[in-house]
């Protein structure tokens, strides 16, 4: 028909599916038959100028085209290419014929207004129109049109587009009916899209294999009979098509409203192939269009029969659901027409094969004008940007998407045996990661796959049997070496390239817009800048910065502030280098906006971070640069981090950071609930940990364990102000976390494996905290100061508990009963040992004031008989009185409940909370 | 998934070791008729009979050498289905497909089938009626224990024969491998990596070369078109000898992996454990299922990493948890609360078993079992008693 319509006049229809390798390589071929004088292709025509740079050197696909609206940079749309993308064979093949190529679909001016009209309304109603907007986005799709015009505003984008994405995924295919189609030719179109499900119906008699196959088998038969009447015939051949993916554009826009629409759209792959018997219509694009090779005989053949059943296919559904394409489709026909009075006859259209029939269609040209007149505009622009094959994919996302762009990559590139060359990927991959993996291993898997295929019923060996092969011969039966052969190979890691003479990127304007807004001159001359984050100007520029800084572009730097410590204060020095601009374009890739991209930046980054502590530190600077949105996925990875690192260390210095960030979150009225509880779970396997942990160090690790105690200490301080549930005990009321830490210090203390040093410390953070008598204190400390303990573990015990900058110089002269301990055990210390313990002791004790040091001194030299009890009043000190005189001490309270926010019960009754 | 068919599959699976016994019995002597009626737990082979007869009858699909049905048909009987003439074919393996289509399609291409998995996955029920339908004989069975000898992979000798007529092919005994590589059947090895490593890699010559030298007469057994050979074993036990790199590479491996829903599980361990108290005696406890929910539940998160709402990952103790070892500690809790108890099953019955199977390693899975109970037990709804059982028993 195809062949046939062209000679008398009609245009030539290329009904595809985006992103098909089965359909790029037939309609390179059915190009090359027909030498069209132009090439129309579905896509904005605002990308007519563009298309010459998809010849540049500098251009390597996967590449995007973007629309975006001038003034609202986060509403905007993709259409993803790959070299695999018949859009993009069409294209490059025009370019190197010197054939005129163009883009026909609706303007992006037109769809990114849908996306408008549709987030004012705000969801629900929308007319025919807002059905429409999505339905591209969900059947047909998948492909080309990833759409996310964002409904309202920048932050709405993330949430729309995955709306789109679910949408998307099914997708695509109509084309396949051929298959179906071939048993029942006598009935016209329609029943020839009913007969399918009955033939289909016949063999599950026979069991499940035996349908598959007997599906199959039929088509394989009419090959050879590929007559333009017979349809099933063609199907086989490379078929190409599935319009979903093409259908779509960009109307998909998000916009939607969705669920509601979803009933009612229909998608066209999945009827077709139920009614071949599959229950994965994916599975049978690839199977009757993916991964067949070109009819070798009629390059027209595949169309024809995909177009044939779109045709039914529509009949039966109309529009399917997807009302937005008859404007788009109209638009299209006005275009063709137009074109066909410029060329002539040699016209070639490729577009998504859901939309043939309706090109085919002969309508009014009146009527179609009518469609596309006075609809509402937007001002966009066009430009391409890099894609990777990671966001081809389903799995992440950008709108509609193909799960195994590599594969498809790999199916479209090689030059025959496509199982083999992959066994041998596969191989090469595992071999670069240490696994052994033979020649013999690959044999063995290629034959496993192709039998399978066989006992499968397909007509090769698919995705699915590779991978199984690969598991059962190549990886042990185990999944995780088939995780990487995913990423690396499934889905692949190929980054595209645009020439740098491709227009500037969205995010660069976004970018100059706030900086106009917020009066922030980029400048190559350094200088500081100090904010003050409770004004709204200033905090919205320390955002602007540290986002900037997560994207990679250090324009400005934070350094110290001067004078003020207060966490409402900012200082930045900033200095824009002209290659920052560069920066920016590369920042583009995440997105359009400053704060979808570093969101989309900051997601990426915490799902690839190793090590605990740099998740922390993302959490803390998602924050900083307020990115709500991105905070769950950090805090989704922060958490299964924590939960698998095992090193409690690890989780100890991750803490104090994440409470540090809570404090943060106060100052800018960020809501901390969800990091909140991170935190908290993250000190409950602290907790737990901990003592394990504890046992059987070295002096150095001891050491760097005491530290870890201190940090968790404190930061466990400031939690449990953050925490709500407290519990009423003996001394008032207090948050839960500290009470499980004090047990855990409890613990720490009474364990004779603890290194000295912590159980020190733990001794005195509890004496500090009022969680411990001072007799107690005392009656550890004989016990481990007595004679049956190691000199040197005791005097680490000494260190952790006095030693440091901690104060305890002063314990030991307000408490000379511990004073008294230590002196007893010192001297007590025999000759051999005293060497040993001697640096301990010189470290705990030079690290006092010298004014303690004296103090201490004097009273050891004024010897045990002239202490005091053990009230902890010191006695006579020079200068002193004997007793205090009360009321001057009273007059210092005031002062002390100013200094300290207190109201006068706290001081009364628990002088010791206060301190901790 | 028909739920109610699963726990056929893993309970089969259980009986393994007796069953498998039995096996080796029938296998050393010529498998006698005896009435397959009477026997306490007939061969696949004959406790399906009928069906892999109508499956014969109806299979049209081009068959390997020796082999009694077609791939297509053997994975209909594993699988289940109906006939174009109405025959239903029952499911003996309950999962996913695809490990039943890639374990047919591995030994139609000749390579020797490894079956990996923890206890209760059905490794033996799968392998056993991938013989009987290939081969339509399941008993050619070596049992592999840490004492299994060469002979019994290899061939032993009769010595009052080789005493008296000298060594002969009459005087040697062969074994179950040996017959099948004669016959052109399929053999079975059940729990490969028991046996000891010298002993293993004497397949690695039968599987690679496909023949059996025997020095002592100068003669060698070649294997048939129709031999294959499937192994089982189990991946996370301890106390197995690993596979050589080079034995390994023979076999494709196939991972049957565990009951795919919690759902699933409980009515498994349920079921399994009814039948087991009735079988032991024990007195009848009412409605233990919240409490089987809840070992089952445990098991299942701290086998996955991660807890039943996904959202929070955990660490995995270092043993198996496997459904097997769920239901004995279900046994033993009801045990406990039959005698000691009140007759109700209660969290303080379980909570002991279920310290037993997770804390395996003293130190690493102590610290994991204390951050479970801290992060997710105490945090639970309704899981109050069970916590504070758990803290009893923990301390």
């Amino acid at each position: 028909m195809g062949a046939e319509q062209q000679r008398d006049g009609g245009p030539l229809l290329l009904g595809v599916r985006h992103h098909g390798p089965g359909s790029a390589r037939a309609v390179r071929a059915a190009l090359e038959a027909a030498r069209p004088s132009v090439v129309l292709i579905e896509g904005p025509p605002e990308a007519d100028a563009l298309i010459p740079l998809a010849a540049d050197e500098a251009m390597r696909p996967p590449v995007a085209l973007l629309a975006h609206a001038v003034d609202e940079p986060g509403r905007s749309a993709f259409w993803p290419l790959a070299e695999f993308s018949p859009e993009w064979v069409a294209i490059r093949w025009s370019l190197e014929q010197g054939v005129p190529a163009r883009f026909i679909d609706l303007p992006a001016t037109h769809t990114l207004a849908w996306g408008r009209e549709d987030g004012a309304a705000g969801g629900p109603p929308h007319g025919p129109g807002a059905v429409e907007g999505e339905a591209p986005g969900g059947p047909a799709a998948a492909g080309f049109a990833a759409g996310s015009p964002a409904g309202t505003g920048a932050a709405a984008s993330p949430k729309r587009a995955d709306a789109a994405r679910s949408g998307d995924g099914t997708g695509a295919v109509p084309a396949g009916g051929s298959s179906g189609a071939g048993g029942s030719r006598e009935a016209g179109g329609a029943a020839r899209v009913a007969a399918p499900p009955t033939a289909g119906a016949a063999p599950p008699a026979a069991g499940l294999t035996a349908d598959a196959r007997a599906g199959v088998g039929a088509s394989r038969v009419s090959d050879g009979s590929s007559g333009p009447s017979d349809p099933s015939g063609p199907s086989d051949p490379p078929g190409p098509p599935g319009p979903s993916s093409l259908s779509d554009p960009p109307g998909s826009p998000d916009g939607v409203g969705p669920a509601g629409d979803d009933a009612v759209r229909i998608d066209p792959l999945a009827v077709l192939a139920e009614a071949a018997g599959y229950d994965d219509p994916e599975r049978w694009w690839e199977d009757v269009v993916e991964h067949r090779g070109t009819g070798e005989a009629d390059p027209f053949g595949p169309f024809e029969v995909l177009e044939e059943a779109m045709a039914a296919l529509r009949e039966t559904y109309g529009v399917g659901g997807h009302t937005r394409d008859l404007v788009r489709e109209a638009h299209m026909r006005l275009q063709v027409r137009a074109a066909q009075r410029e060329f002539g006859a040699g016209v070639a259209v490729v577009c998504g094969a859901w939309h043939v029939p309706a090109l085919r269609e002969k309508r009014a040209v009146a009527a179609d004008r009518a469609l596309v007149r006075g609809l509402a505009k937007v001002k966009t622009d066009m430009t391409w940007v890099p894609w990777t094959y990671r966001r081809l994919s389903r799995v992440s996302g950008y709108g509609a998407g193909i799960e195994s762009p590599g594969w498809y990559g790999h199916l479209f590139s090689v030059p025959d045996r496509p199982v083999e060359r992959w066994m041998t990927k596969v191989a090469g991959l595992l071999r670069e990661e240490d696994r052994i993996v033979s020649s013999a291993h690959v044999i063995e898997a290629v034959r496993l796959a192709e039998t399978l295929a066989v006992v499968r019923g397909r007509p090769l060996a698919g995705l699915g049997e590779t991978t199984d092969a690969v598991r059962a011969v190549m990886c042990e039966g185990s999944d995780v070496p088939l995780g990487l052969v995913h990423e690396r190979l499934v889905v692949g890691e190929v980054l595209g390239e645009v020439p740098e003479t491709a227009p500037a990127v969205p995010l660069q304007r976004d970018l100059d817009r706030l900086q106009r807004r917020l009066r922030l001159r980029p400048e190559v001359q350094e200088r500081e800048l100090e904010l003050d984050l409770r004004k709204d100007t200033d905090a919205a520029r320390s955002r602007l910065l540290h986002r900037l800084r997560l994207l990679g572009v250090d324009w400005g730097e934070p350094v110290a502030s001067r004078g003020s410590t207060g966490t409402f204060r900012e200082t930045w020095r900033l200095r824009w280098e002209p290659e920052l601009a560069v920066r920016v374009a590369e920042a583009g890739v995440w997105g359009t906006t400053v704060p979808s991209a570093a969101t989309a930046k900051v997601e990426t980054d915490a799902v690839a971070a190793r090590a605990l502590a740099d998740v922390t530190a993302l959490a803390e600077h998602c924050l900083l640069a307020e990115l709500p949105d991105a905070l769950p996925v950090v805090m989704r990875v922060l958490a299964d981090r924590a939960a698998l690192d095992a090193d409690v260390g690890h989780l100890a210095q991750a803490l104090p950071a994440l409470v540090r960030s809570l404090r943060y979150g106060d100052v800018r009225g960020t809501d901390t609930q969800a990091l909140t509880e991170v935190a908290a779970g993250l000190a409950e396997r602290i907790f737990v940990g901990l003592p394990p942990a504890c046992a059987a160090l070295d002096a150095e690790a001891a050491e760097e364990m005491r530290r870890h105690v201190d940090a968790v200490h404190g930061a466990v301080g400031l939690l449990g102000e953050a925490r709500n549930d407290s519990v009423q005990g003996e001394s008032g009321q207090r948050p839960v976390i500290r009470l499980r830490w004090y047990s855990v210090l409890r613990v720490l203390c009474a364990r004779d494996v603890v290194p000295g040093v912590v159980r020190g410390r733990a001794v005195r953070l509890l004496l500090d905290d009022g969680e411990l008598a001072h007799e107690e204190a005392a009656r550890l400390m004989g016990l481990v100061l007595s004679p049956g303990t190691a000199p040197g573990d005791a005097a680490a015990w000494i260190e952790g508990f006095v030693g440091g900058g901690s104060g305890g110089g002063l314990l030991l002269v307000h408490d000379e009963r511990l004073l008294g301990l230590v002196d007893a055990w010192l001297t007590g210390v025999p000759a051999d040992a005293f060497t040993d313990v001697l640096p301990l002791l010189r470290r705990t004790f030079s690290a006092y004031e010298p004014g303690v040091r004296r103090t201490l001194g004097e009273l050891v030299r004024r010897g045990p008989g002239a202490r005091g009890g053990a009230s902890g009043v010191v006695a006579r000190v020079p200068g002193f009185a004997p007793e205090l005189d009360d009321e001057r001490a009273d007059a210092v309270l005031p002062v002390l409940r100013l200094l300290l926010g207190l109201d006068d019960n706290d001081l009364v009754n628990d002088p010791v909370g206060v301190a901790g | 998934m028909p739920v109610s068919v699963e726990p056929t599959t893993v309970e089969q699976g259980h009986d393994q070791s007796a069953g498998a016994n039995a096996h080796t019995d029938a296998g050393a002597r010529p498998p006698v008729e005896q009435a397959a009626a009477t026997a306490l737990r007939p061969h696949a082979e004959n406790a399906f009979a009928a069906e892999l007869t109508a499956l014969a009858a109806q299979d049209d699909r081009p068959r390997p050498a020796r082999w009694k049905l077609s791939p297509w048909a053997v994975a209909t009987y594993l699988l289940g289905g109906t006939l174009p003439d109405g025959t239903v074919i029952t499911p003996k393996y309950v999962g996913p497909r695809r490990i039943v289509e890639v374990a047919v399609t591995t030994l139609a291409t000749d390579r020797a089938l490894l079956l990996l998995g923890v206890p209760g996955t059905a490794k033996t029920w799968v392998s056993e009626h991938l013989a009987a339908a290939v081969s339509g004989d399941s008993t050619l069975l070596v049992q592999g224990t840490a004492g299994t000898p060469e002979e019994a992979i290899r061939y032993g000798w009769n010595y009052a024969r080789l005493l008296a007529h000298g060594p002969s092919r009459d005087a040697l005994v062969p074994s179950p491998v040996m017959r099948a590589m004669a016959e052109g059947m399929t053999a079975r090895v059940e729990e490969l990596t028991r046996i000891p490593a010298d002993v293993q890699d004497t397949l690695i010559t039968i599987l690679s070369e496909k023949t059996l030298p025997i020095p002592e007469l100068g003669e060698e057994v070649q294997a048939v078109r129709g031999f294959n050979l499937i192994a089982t074993a189990n991946d996370r036990d301890r106390g197995v000898n690993d596979l050589s790199s080079a034995l390994r590479r023979r076999f494709n491996t196939v991972v049957l992996p565990l009951p795919e829903s919690a759902d699933a599980e409980v009515d498994i361990v349920s079921r399994r454990v009814d039948q087991i108290g009735r079988s032991l005696d024990l007195p009848a406890v009412p409605d233990g299922i919240a409490e089987i929910r809840r070992v089952v539940t445990v098991f299942r998160e701290l086998r996955d990493g991660v807890t039943a709402d996904g959202r929070t990952k955990l660490k995995s103790p270092s043993g198996t948890l496997s459904t097997a070892e769920a239901i004995s500690v279900v046994t033993n809790g009801l045990a406990l609360a039959a005698h000691f108890g009140d007759g109700v099953l209660r969290p303080g019955d379980v909570a002991a078993g279920i310290l037993g199977a997770v804390v395996r390693d003293p130190a690493a899975d102590r610290v994991i079992w204390q951050e479970y109970l801290e992060a997710v037990v105490r945090e639970r709804d309704g899981w109050k008693d069970f916590y504070r059982a758990c803290r009893e028993v923990s301390a």
